[in-house]
């Protein structure tokens, strides 16, 4: 849909990752290759245990990879070995998680579980939390500022989390089934927005999905299996 | 934001019933320490009423309060006529258990000279004993009042005066009376042992015996060359105060003092061990939130501090509840607890220590959770 001229948020090339070594090693990603620009939803489908989660990982900072070579927003981060040192800081400028499970922190109400994150990269607090109530209102959520994450809803809780992972202005959105705790209807809402955000904000994002009513919100669909990327558009 | 802060407030029943816990230990620690201060308070109560420049004993004892001493009666007129010495008393000390009301008494009783060293110090109701016979001045831990007559042996005496704080190292309450009055309680016999001797023909026995002399010299003099002038005695023996005092503190309270110690260092090794288990659990309840904390972009500096505040918070605030609670309660405790500020400020100082120490475990933890562990299920 989008073809941009633009040099790519992410790029890997021939990476892979292993877990354990001998009879416990376990071939997670097979020389995985990838490019994905700005604007771009991409879709990441493939059976239980075929190294989705580790895809997104690799590609998040989280987990090192065995080989290959990774660049992020210009920036070459792996090239069989890490290349930066502050990956945290990377991670938080960046990239915004959304997880399967929302993660919000219980010990924080909405509002400051998304100006937290704005609230260690160093933004002062008054302007954290209008942007964070920003962020709940563009999200629907900017009524449920003050509950916390035990008394939100499944699609509350989700949203918050998205709020959350795009409070820095993140160019590079991970998300692992984000709607898997949700029905499908909110599901959707959650896809179309992600879009919306890609669109606006020149972001990349890359989620893990099963539903296959939201097939049709991705850019670009890869299926996942034994560890090597297969395209089907 | 603080994060400390928060996860605190969210669980804040929690937190503080672990506080509560730890104030109770704490507490405990602290009472040991007072208990201590107040040992030795008390110990030396007694040794220092006579307000005494110089203890003169029986030769090659260590008395009156570590070894027993028996001097002539008359000892305190040969002391009084050394140079130096302005005054001089003689003293008689002896335990004395009694019945009041039905209840078991125990007693120090003190023998003194009227109008020599040696009498009650203190006196915080009715007057100091003016006769020379079956008055005395006891202390407000026996629980007597004044006016009151009290049973000893054979003979009752009056309450004439009541004094606070004055307590033998055994913690006894003391009881004041003339001197001629103990010698009569230490030394009497029943009646029928008094026939039994009188048959057997021997005189009732000289009862002419004190325990000690106290005597004050001039302030001019050094109490030393006062004790040299009295050795020559072949009989007596002499200590200055400070000799005394540090006998008493030794033989007395050294194996107390051991004692605590020890006890004191095992409960501080326990509240060690305890409260670097209770930040090792709570980092462990937080193993997911440490772990997304790491995913969004957290630096180790706010999780390392996430942890130690939460341990030093504890501390804190268990050391306060705990002080708070000794501060209290302190005046039920049976024997005198003396709390210092120095003790307090020290405890506190190794408390603080302790939660450094024992967040390094949790922070040890905290650092080792993988960010990837927030991933998923
Ligand atoms: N930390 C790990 N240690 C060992 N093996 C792992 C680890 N994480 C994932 N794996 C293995 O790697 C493979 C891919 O896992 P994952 O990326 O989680 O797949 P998916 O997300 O597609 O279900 C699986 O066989 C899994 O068992
Ligand atoms: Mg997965």
């Amino acid at each position: 849909m989008t073809t941009t001229p633009q040099s790519p948020l992410i790029e890997l090339k021939h990476i892979s990752k292993h877990y354990g070594e001998g009879e416990t090693r376990v071939d997670a990603l097979r020389d995985v290759s990838l490019e994905v620009y700005p604007g771009q939803v991409i879709g990441l489908l493939g059976p239980s245990g075929s190294g989705k989660t580790t895809l997104l990982n690799i590609i998040g900072c989280i987990v090192e990879a065995s080989s290959g070579w990774a660049k992020l927003d210009g920036d070459v981060i792996y090239d069989n070995a890490w290349m930066k040192s502050d990956l945290r800081r990377l991670r938080l400028d960046k990239v915004g998680f959304i997880f399967q499970f929302h993660n919000l922190l219980p010990f924080l109400n909405s509002m400051e579980n998304v100006s937290v994150v704005l609230d260690l990269a160093g933004v002062p607090a008054d302007r954290a939390k209008q942007r964070a109530q920003e962020l709940l209102e563009y999200l629907e959520v900017g009524h449920r500022r003050d509950a916390y994450p035990a008394h939100l809803s499944g699609g509350e809780a989700q949203r918050v989390a998205i709020a959350r992972a795009l409070a820095n202005n993140p160019r590079i959105i991970l998300a692992d089934e984000p709607t898997a705790a949700l029905d499908s209807e909110r599901a959707l809402i959650v896809m179309k927005l992600l879009r919306k955000l890609a669109v606006e904000q020149d972001a990349a994002v890359l989620a893990v999905t099963h539903d296959e009513k939201i097939y049709d919100q991705f850019d670009r669909i890869f299926h996942v299996r034994d560890g090597q990327l297969v395209t089907e558009d | 934001m603080n994060l400390a802060y928060r996860d605190i407030k969210h669980n804040l029943g929690r937190f503080l019933l672990t506080c509560f816990g730890l104030s109770l230990l704490l507490g405990v620690v602290l009472s040991m320490i007072g208990i201590y201060r107040g040992l030795v308070d008390d110990a030396l109560t007694l040794v220092r009423a006579p307000n005494a420049d110089i203890w003169v004993v029986e030769t090659g004892t260590l008395g009156p309060f570590a070894e027993a001493s028996r001097i002539p009666g008359n000892t305190r007129e040969d002391i009084a006529r050394i140079a130096g010495v302005t005054a001089a008393g003689a003293m008689n000390f002896q335990s004395v258990q009694t019945q009041r009301h039905g209840q078991e008494l125990r007693l120090y009783v003190v023998g003194y000279e009227l109008g020599h060293p040696g009498g009650p110090i203190n006196i915080v109701e009715g007057r100091n004993i003016g006769r020379d016979r079956y008055e005395a001045v006891a202390d407000l831990g026996l629980g007597v009042k004044t006016g009151e007559t009290l049973q000893l042996g054979r003979t009752a005496f009056k309450i004439v005066g009541l004094t606070e704080g004055m307590v033998a190292s055994g913690g006894d309450p003391l009881l004041y009376m003339t001197l001629r009055d103990s010698q009569q309680l230490q030394f009497e016999l029943s009646p029928s042992a008094v026939r039994k001797e009188r048959a057997r023909g021997a005189r009732p026995g000289s009862a002419d015996t004190v325990n000690a002399v106290v005597a004050q010299v001039s302030a001019n003099i050094a109490p030393e060359t006062v004790v040299q002038d009295i050795k020559r005695w072949k009989h007596l023996a002499a200590m200055s105060q400070v000799e005394q005092e540090t006998l008493l503190t030794q033989s007395v309270v050294d194996r107390a003092r051991k004692q605590i110690g020890l006890f004191t260092a095992i409960l501080l090794v326990v509240s060690a061990v305890i409260i670097a288990l209770i930040v090792y659990t709570m980092t462990m309840d937080k193993i997911r939130e440490i772990a997304t904390l790491k995913l969004i972009g957290a630096p180790d500096r706010t999780i390392i501090g996430m942890v130690i505040q939460q341990s030093v918070a504890m501390g804190v605030i268990g050391f306060g509840f705990g002080a708070l609670l000794i501060v209290n309660i302190k005046d039920y405790f049976p024997r005198r607890v003396v709390l210092q500020p120095e003790d307090g400020l020290a405890l506190a100082g190794v408390i603080l220590i302790v939660c450094l120490l024992s967040s390094a475990l949790g922070v040890r933890l905290a650092l080792k959770i993988d960010p990837a562990s927030a991933m998923g299920g």
